[in-house]
């Protein structure tokens, strides 16, 4: 049962309905998350599960985007500022009120849900590039806004985590366990109606509402959604760091995000996934790679290696677009298609 | 100052003046980024990207002993050529493709350009020799500006009327008129797209390069000038995104609007507006008229 070649018929609905139907998946699945909970925890170093950690909340965000420009086909160049919000939200909750964190971090999502709404409603009069550039502007404001004094109290906020989370371990297992939770809650929306209804607004809107899907409710749910993982997001993130600053949430971020999405593959879970870790691990290889050098070389200056990872950080970005437009989820599928087709692949 | 408290009639003179004389570069920067909107559907996300690199360009030969003049031109030509390589490296491989795909190429591109000039040119502020531009302060009233934003208002109109005789009377204008209007049309009339998309890019090149080396003259030449390209969607947006005349309306406007409202209202929210502003005029005017003030109403139809 490993190879569906032939075909997969099911006699329930049941069966016929499960996330993953063939039991060597669900096999592969169950000892990949079983390596994620049990072996990760007890053989990778601090660094290493600091390193997780920023990978599991950039692919929580990275499927909140994904959802609303990779499915809806709405643009959107303000998730890094949905992400801020989050995140200044939760970190004011706890440092502040003394909200736990287990109902700050939703109440984050809810209201950087609200907020995304908001954002939204332009979506209900224009489309494309004219709402990139209304999201563009929420991204300003919403800088501009958390800059604020009233927020941000001298430029950054503490967001502690409680004593039993402090471990970095501990919060590790409770990152993995949203992520999961975030990455079945996206792929079962998708086999809703409601996940039609986003596909065929991206598709086709005038189609879509002649077919009876009512595109602006179906926008402004999607904005909402998606604004929901990024606060999540962003609530996590903050508690991670211990604080939130107002400078990382900048554009730059928004389009990091938006990298993450291309580069993994638009409208696909996995793609979300690999896009977030592959952006997410490219400053750090690059780090390293650039440490050798300067050994190699004898002492260079930081200003370099920022501007190197700028560029090449562009530089994988367009040729992301101009060769492989559907991303590394294109790619990773070919290469198991490759594998199992292997050596009698009918492709020449 | 208190909140919104009434000024003398001088303070918003001088805003007023203030505004015009930024709305002009913002115009000339506007200009380039409606140039291949117009051309090839593409909004260009790297234009402030554009405007560091001439200014830099401009900055390197005019440091080199180059008459300003001459330099001015060779930084024209230059970035022409610079956006003629990057049309043929980056976007045409693109033709046909999404939107979303366009835009993220840009931002790519964007990233890209900026790494490579912080590579080449470190982060250092450069400033251009002070002897450049006449830059005695000019007395218009009870007013006093600085005569590069008069430049930049001259070069703005220079190369406003320059571009719309361009895209109105030219072989050249009008098959890049018909590109943007119907490209398949374009085609089959024997335009060749690719050539008209070459051009937009060259031309947008050379005129943000011009905007860099007025706006680098002003503050100096560093990365901060990309922030310019940020700053010019509001601006095309109310101008209208396929609109010549409507970049430099929007630009001016733009300007006005900025300068008095941070002027009046800076007090009240303990400032910065000035670079958010802008962005809130951008929402009303996607909220109430997206198309601009003169920009083709696009009309769908079941």
């Amino acid at each position: 049962m490993i190879a569906p070649e032939t075909g997969v018929f099911f006699t329930t609905y049941q069966a016929d309905r499960r996330l993953h139907r063939l039991p060597f998946a669900r096999l592969a699945m169950l000892t990949f998350l079983a390596v994620l909970y049990v072996v990760v925890p007890l053989v990778a170093s601090p660094y290493q599960i600091y390193v997780l950690d920023t990978l599991l909340v950039a692919t929580i965000g990275a499927l909140g985007l994904n959802l609303l420009t990779g499915y809806a086909g709405q643009i959107s160049i303000g998730h890094g500022g949905f992400i801020g919000v989050g995140a200044f939200t939760s970190a004011i909750l706890v440092s502040k009120l003394g909200v736990p964190l287990a109902i700050s971090v939703p109440a984050a999502g809810l209201l950087t849900a609200g907020l995304g709404l908001l954002v939204g409603l332009p979506s209900l009069r224009i489309k494309g590039l004219y709402l990139a550039i209304a999201t563009l502007a929420a991204q300003v404001i919403i800088d501009w806004a958390l800059s604020r004094p009233a927020i941000a109290g001298t430029g950054s906020v503490a967001a502690p985590r409680p004593g039993l989370l402090q471990p970095d371990r501990a919060y590790y297992v409770v990152l993995l366990s949203v992520t999961i939770l975030a990455v079945i809650g996206i792929e079962n929306l998708l086999r809703t109606r409601l996940g039609r209804a986003l596909i065929a607004v991206r598709d086709q809107d005038i189609a879509a509402s002649v077919i009876g899907v009512s595109v602006g409710r179906y926008k402004l749910l999607a904005f909402g959604l998606s604004s929901f993982y990024a606060g999540v997001a962003g609530a996590l993130l903050g508690h991670l760091n211990g604080a939130v600053n107002f400078e990382q949430f900048q554009l730059d971020l928004s389009i990091q995000y938006l990298a993450m999405i291309v580069i993994g593959g638009l409208g696909s879970i996995p793609g979300a996934i690999f896009g977030a870790v592959f952006v997410s691990l490219l400053p750090i290889l690059l780090r390293n790679l650039a440490g050798t050098l300067d050994g190699l070389v004898g002492g260079g200056s930081s200003g370099l290696l920022s501007s190197l990872q700028l560029f090449l950080f562009g530089l994988v970005i367009v040729l992301f677009m101009t060769l492989e437009p559907r991303g590394l989820a294109r790619i990773w599928r070919s290469l198991k298609d490759a594998i199992r087709l292997w050596p009698f692949s009918h492709e020449g | 100052m208190d909140c919104l408290s009434l000024r003398e009639p001088l303070f918003f003179a001088s805003q007023l003046v203030t505004g015009l004389a930024t709305g002009g570069v913002y115009a000339l920067v506007a200009l380039g980024l409606v140039l291949i909107y117009k051309a090839s559907d593409v909004v260009n996300f790297a234009q402030g990207d554009l405007v560091m690199l001439g200014a830099y360009i401009g900055w390197a030969l005019s440091a080199a002993g180059l008459p300003f003049p001459v330099a001015f031109g060779l930084t024209l030509g230059l970035a022409g050529l610079g956006g003629l390589l990057i049309e043929r490296l980056v976007l045409r491989p693109m033709i046909g493709k999404p939107i979303i795909a366009m835009m993220i190429v840009t931002l790519g591109l964007s990233s890209m350009l900026r790494g490579l000039l912080f590579i080449l040119a470190g982060t250092d502020v450069r400033r251009f020799a002070d002897d450049l531009l006449p830059t005695l302060p000019l007395q218009l009233g009870p007013v006093q500006v600085s005569p590069i934003y008069l430049w930049a208002l001259l070069i703005a109109a220079v190369a406003v009327i320059c571009l719309g005789t361009f895209f109105r009377s030219s072989r050249q204008g009008i098959a890049l008129r018909a590109t943007a209007d119907d490209q398949q049309a374009a085609m089959s009339m024997g335009i060749r797209i690719s050539w008209a998309f070459a051009l937009s890019w060259a031309l947008s090149a050379a005129v943000a390069a011009a905007g860099g080396i007025l706006l680098g003259t002003l503050t100096g030449v560093n990365f901060t000038l990309a922030t310019v390209g940020l700053q010019v969607f509001p601006v095309v947006i109310l101008g209208g995104l396929d609109s010549i005349p409507g970049a430099v309306v929007g630009g001016l406007l733009m300007g006005v609007l900025q300068n008095v409202a941070s002027g009046y209202l800076d007090p009240c929210v303990g400032g910065g507006l000035k670079d958010v502003f802008p962005f809130f005029v951008l929402l009303a005017i996607l909220l109430v008229k997206p198309y601009g003030l003169f920009g083709r109403v696009r009309i769908e139809r079941v």
